[in-house]
């Protein structure tokens, strides 16, 4: 029953999906049927499948959990008239390095995602769901079994729902460490006990996921933002962001920043504002050099390119990504040197290994970047790094090679001279 | 019909199948698209990435391997930049990969140098620490080697796919993935060594074979494997006329690159130090004294004029794995020299019910591709994967590719129950009941294969038969027997026919003169009544048999002649010799040369001529020559018509897969395996008879059958 919250709200959000954080007891059942709980699925099942997908589209609403793909677009591909049963699969795996959203929807608003996932079990004729939890979040698994066996409880899940004859059994399974099981396929065979390797697709999960039947998964963030869909309709939603780019999201902001914390912004909010205003600024006054606009595997930003509307669409055309919603904001004082061998850490330690490309690719860029933090960097490094990285994107099994490869080859081409000052500065150490 | 499409490769234009994998449309065109992990057979990975190739309008490279073709594609596989992404993806496998070229026994057939050679990078860009990891020995067969190992994971999948064993998997994640087996440390398997041979590094090493030759010092011989009735071909490596290796490397043969472990490695009993090389007479004190080929020869021949003069009673037992014209020479000998009908072979299977059973039916005998392509293959009785593990391979992969029904009537669990749609538990003796209930569900199959061990025998095979013929859809059989030869013993006539003695009333017989036994060790469980038989012996080894001998004579090993077999589906292949004992003769040769001695005219015996004569007088081997002497298997008919009864009891030799009647106790390999076959299953032994003791095998686990 946690009222104090992990960072204060900023007047300047737009609180859709985190409207109840900070409410007592905002985590159950009763707060959430006293502040708009389960209207939005009375109203889903009166209306027919077809329309709720519809709904869907309208609200541009784009895959939250890192690749933006149109939300409506993606429920429309389960096949529902398919013999087999119809899984839910709810990708609570957050790993990105950044991302800390999805933890704090379940955390305070269990109930709103849970809405979201029967509301989808309507629209595609499903009755079971996966919520697949990350293992590093054990306190949430059993925070979310309590808040699973409160809707049994009470008749939110379960047989006959709310007497509207509409069955749903949800399950929670627990991760075991490794952020390639985010990656959908891999998920789907960690959920079915196997190793977490990805898949070769086709077939898409829609229509052979988990246990080969149709599947459809998607994120924390994105279920959240269902039941506001469906009550207040899509259009008032798609109208609260850009075109193509609907409604609002949880941005993770962290690194130097005087208010780090989750903020909810609609899509489009330019991004110097929130850094600014609503992140705070940079302590110490001192002057912003890089930006890690979503998640560690988007591209870096350079201050000069951080004046920008923060959607999907817009990022996309400046060569980086929104991604998860994790930003890391950088100061004057950092060494992109160290940003990126920490970040090349990172995947070499989650490369699933099932390819050449990125399991020998990442391990072999970690090693350059330690060799060349400790001191012995070499000129041609920084060529290799980028030849390396060049090597191993758009060749890998699945998008961990490539979100290896995009950072590292943004940083070593924009900030080249961090590379420089490094080797003229070990080198003078070195002469005698 | 199958849909064509017409696409383009390097600007060549090609016609190919609808939905085809890219990788297989090229190599079927002479255009190579290099890979690791796909391999025809097994499931596809795209985990290597070295098969990317460029597709026009489509903005990543291509996966080759896992692409299907269609309509109006043009793919090009030796552009700039499929050629840059090949060398990086090598240059990445490159930098974990110790350079152990000078001390790898795979170096001259390694993938991996191969593919470097041909699209890698002259220099290493690697200047960081290589991860590193011990070598580790998991059996007395397989050594495994991790830093060699590029994680394409064909182990993984022929052992679990293919064998059907699964006792390889992957440990750890990233760069530190590794291989391991079933046990922590060791496997428990098969030890067939199709990892070994997959693996196209020299991750997966052979014990028996490291360290003693590079791949260009030996001459490679492909010949039969002279232990199941199979019939796999095993391509010896022979360097400085010693056996180093078998494998199946060249996909030759009926049996692709199947092999198990005694196709592959118990080659050693050639040349174990116990080998007899001389011929021994028993002297006045009892002792064995070695002579002269001539004179072994004067006195056989002596001896058998004698007896044969005053009308003396002979009894010959050959052997179920002499060749063909070692079986028709001896039966010939027999009959028209020595005047006797008593000539037999320990009977594995019962064939002459079989064969009456059969007589009137055209195409009722499976050949070794049927159970691959069948619809549906019933086992009965036996534990194939122990006893026949081509067999078992068959139609296990029938399964996998076609989706097969396998069904299963056993006394105990056999490995295919993995893959069946009903398995059947009988009491031994119970099976034909196992066999009715699946009457139902076999009727509606689109055809049959059906495969039965030796507790079907007599009457119980016309029972099968008939059973067969109700069901009405086209039912094919195979009887199974053991050895290499068996079927083509009973096709020679090494059988007791027109009344005369099987070999247990040959040792019965205490007025019997002479006991020629050829390759066959009838007096490993049984005694010989007669106490003043001559008894002369033709074998590799002093067995129980040769030690009761009178004259023992030094034989040559099928790899170290020539000549044919037929295996347990009737199709008969060459062998070919591919060393020389020092001291042996072929069977054939001192069969030839005791009748030479006693002016009787058999015939010229060299093994092509007999073959020819075969070819002409016996039924169902008119087999074209040209598809036996290149390495072809032919497969023959049986006489369509009816076969009398014979005497004598039949029972399986109830041999694992560790063991091979007498021959494996002198096989290294054979004797270091720990592991209990069929052990991974649940399996205790082989499905044999409830009859009387087998004369030439022993029960698992070592004891003998009383």
């Amino acid at each position: 029953m946690p009222k104090k919250l992990y960072n204060d709200p900023s007047p300047l959000e737009t609180r859709i999906l985190s409207k109840r954080f900070g409410l007592d007891n905002s985590e159950t059942l009763a707060t959430y049927l006293a502040n708009d709980g389960f209207k939005a699925f009375r109203k889903a099942r009166e209306m027919k499948p077809e329309e709720i997908i519809e709904e869907v589209k309208t609200s541009a609403l784009r895959g939250r959990g890192g690749a933006g793909f149109p939300t409506g677009l993606k429920w429309s591909f389960v096949p529902r008239s398919s013999p087999k049963p119809k899984y839910i699969v709810i990708n609570a795996d957050e790993s990105e390095p950044g991302t800390c959203k999805d933890r704090l929807l379940m955390e305070y608003d269990p109930h709103q995602m849970i809405e979201g996932i029967l509301i989808a079990g309507l629209a595609l004729d499903a009755h079971k769901g996966y919520l697949y939890i990350r293992g590093e979040y054990r306190y949430l698994i059993d925070h979310m079994d309590r808040a699973i066996a409160e809707a049994y409880a009470q008749g939110y899940l379960g047989k006959n729902i709310l007497g509207t004859g509409f069955d749903f059994d949800l399950y929670t399974h627990s991760g075991a460490g490794a952020y390639e099981c985010g990656e959908e396929t891999a998920l789907l065979d960690s959920l079915e006990g196997k190793r977490g390797i990805p898949r070769m697709k086709p077939p898409f999960p829609a229509v052979a996921g988990a246990w080969a039947s149709p599947t459809l998964l998607n994120n924390v963030e994105t279920f959240s933002a269902i039941p506001a869909i469906i009550r207040d309709g899509g259009a008032a939603f798609a109208a609260l962001g850009t075109p193509k780019n609907g409604g609002t999201r949880l941005l993770c902001v962290s690194g130097h920043v005087n208010k780090p914390g989750v903020y909810e912004v609609p899509l489009g909010y330019p991004m110097l504002k929130f850094i600014e205003e609503i992140a705070g600024g940079i302590p110490g006054g001192k002057k912003l050099k890089a930006v890690i606009p979503g998640g560690s595997s988007c591209p870096i930003l350079k201050a000069n390119e951080c004046d920008i509307p923060m959607d999907y669409d817009s990022l996309a055309k400046i060569g980086s990504m929104l991604g998860s919603g994790g930003m890391v904001v950088m100061d004057e004082t950092t060494d992109m040197v160290k940003v990126a061998l920490r970040i090349m850490r990172f995947y070499a330690h989650e490369s699933c290994g099932w390819c050449i490309p990125c399991r020998e690719g990442t391990t072999w860029l970690r090693k350059i970047l330690q060799r060349f933090d400790d001191g012995g960097g070499r000129s041609e490094d920084v060529g290799l790094l980028g030849e390396l990285s060049k090597n191993m994107l758009g060749r890998t099994f699945c998008a961990l090679g490539d979100a290896a490869a995009m950072p590292t080859i943004s940083i070593v081409e924009k900030f080249a001279e961090d590379f420089e000052k490094r080797l003229a500065r070990d080198r003078q150490m070195v002469a005698v | 019909m199958a849909e064509l499409v017409n696409l383009t490769i390097n600007g060549q234009a090609i016609q190919a199948e609808k939905g085809a994998l890219l990788i297989e449309v090229a190599r079927q065109n002479g255009i190579e698209i290099p890979a690791f992990c796909y391999y025809e057979g097994l499931t596809l990975q795209a985990a290597c990435r070295m098969c990317l190739v460029e597709v026009e309008k489509t903005p990543k490279l291509q996966v080759g391997c896992t692409l299907p073709v269609a309509d109006g594609m043009v793919v090009h596989t030796e552009s700039e930049i499929v050629r840059k992404a090949r060398k990086g993806t090598l240059e990445f496998l490159l930098t974990n990969h110790p350079l152990d070229c000078p001390v790898c026994d795979k170096g001259g057939e390694c993938e991996l140098q191969d593919m470097v050679f041909r699209y890698g990078a002259g220099e290493s860009r690697f200047a960081e620490r290589k991860h590193h990891v011990d070598e580790q020995q998991w059996s007395p067969v397989v050594y495994f080697d991790a830093p060699r190992c590029i994680l394409c994971y064909r182990c993984v999948r022929v052992c679990n796919e293919g064998m059907g064993v699964g006792a390889l998997g992957v440990a750890n994640r990233g760069v530190i993935s590794e291989i391991v087996p079933n046990r922590h440390d060791y496997l428990e398997c098969d030890e067939c060594g199709a990892c070994i041979d997959i693996c196209p590094v020299g991750a997966l090493t052979s014990g028996s074979y490291r360290y003693q030759t590079r791949p260009w010092e030996m001459t490679h011989v492909g010949t039969i494997c002279t232990h199941c009735g199979d019939g796999c071909r095993t391509t010896l490596g022979v360097r400085d006329d010693k056996i180093v290796r078998g494998n199946n490397r060249d996909h030759s043969g009926i049996n692709g690159e199947f092999l198990c472990i005694k196709g592959r490695y118990a080659f050693d009993f050639v040349e174990h130090p116990e080998r007899l090389q001389s011929p021994m007479l028993r002297n006045a004190q009892g002792e064995f004294e070695p002579i002269s080929w001539s004179k072994a020869f004067a006195t056989i021949a002596g001896q058998f004029e004698i007896v044969k003069d005053r009308g003396g009673k002979f009894g010959i037992i050959g052997s179920n794995h002499t060749t063909n014209e070692e079986n028709y020479f001896l039966q010939k000998f027999a009959r028209q020299g020595l005047g006797t009908k008593n000539i037999d072979h320990h009977r594995t299977g019962d064939l002459a019910t079989f064969f009456d059973a059969l007589s009137g039916k055209n195409g009722a005998l499976a050949t070794t591709a049927d159970l691959y392509t069948a619809k549906a293959v019933l086992v009965v009785g036996a534990d194939l994967a122990q006893q026949h593990p081509f067999l078992s391979y068959q139609a296990r992969a029938n399964f996998r590719h076609h989706a097969a029904h396998i069904y299963t009537v056993t006394s105990g669990p056999v490995r295919e129950d993995n893959q069946a749609v009903a398995s059947v538990r009988v009491a031994k003796g119970g099976e034909l009941g196992g066999v009715e209930s699946l009457r139902e569900k076999l009727k509606v199959e689109g055809d049959l294969v059906i495969v039965f061990g030796d507790s079907i025998q007599g009457d119980g095979v016309r029972k099968l038969v008939a059973f067969g013929d109700s069901l009405g859809i086209p039912v094919k059989y195979v009887c199974l027997v053991d050895y290499s030869n068996s079927r083509g013993a009973f096709d020679m006539s090494l059988i007791p026919r027109d009344g005369g003695m099987s070999w247990q009333q040959m040792l019965a017989a205490k007025d019997l003169d002479v006991l020629w036994v050829v390759g066959a060790n009838p007096l490993k469980n049984a005694t010989l009544a007669s106490s003043n038989a001559f008894v002369v012996v033709q074998d590799l080894f002093m067995t129980e048999t040769a030690k009761r001998a009178n004259l023992v004579l030094p034989a040559a090993s099928a790899y170290e002649k020539n000549g044919t077999v037929t295996n347990v589906c009737g199709e008969v292949q060459k062998l070919k010799q591919a060393v020389k004992v020092m001291g042996t003769k072929t069977d054939l040769e001192i069969m030839g040369s005791i009748a030479k001695e006693m002016n009787l005219n058999l015939g010229i015996w060299l093994p092509d001529k007999v073959f020819a004569e075969i070819r002409r007088t016996v039924h169902g081997y008119d087999v074209p020559l040209p598809v036996v002497d290149t390495g072809g298997a032919a497969p023959t008919v049986p006489l369509n018509g009816r076969v009398p009864a014979l005497p004598g009891a039949i029972q399986s030799a109830g041999d694992t897969l560790f063991t091979s009647g007498s021959m494996s106790r002198y096989s290294k390999i054979l004797n270091a395996v720990i592991e209990s076959p069929g052990g991974l299953y649940g399996s205790k032994g082989p499905e044999v008879s409830a009859q009387s003791p087998t004369a030439s095998g022993q029960t698992p686990g070592g004891t003998v059958q009383s």
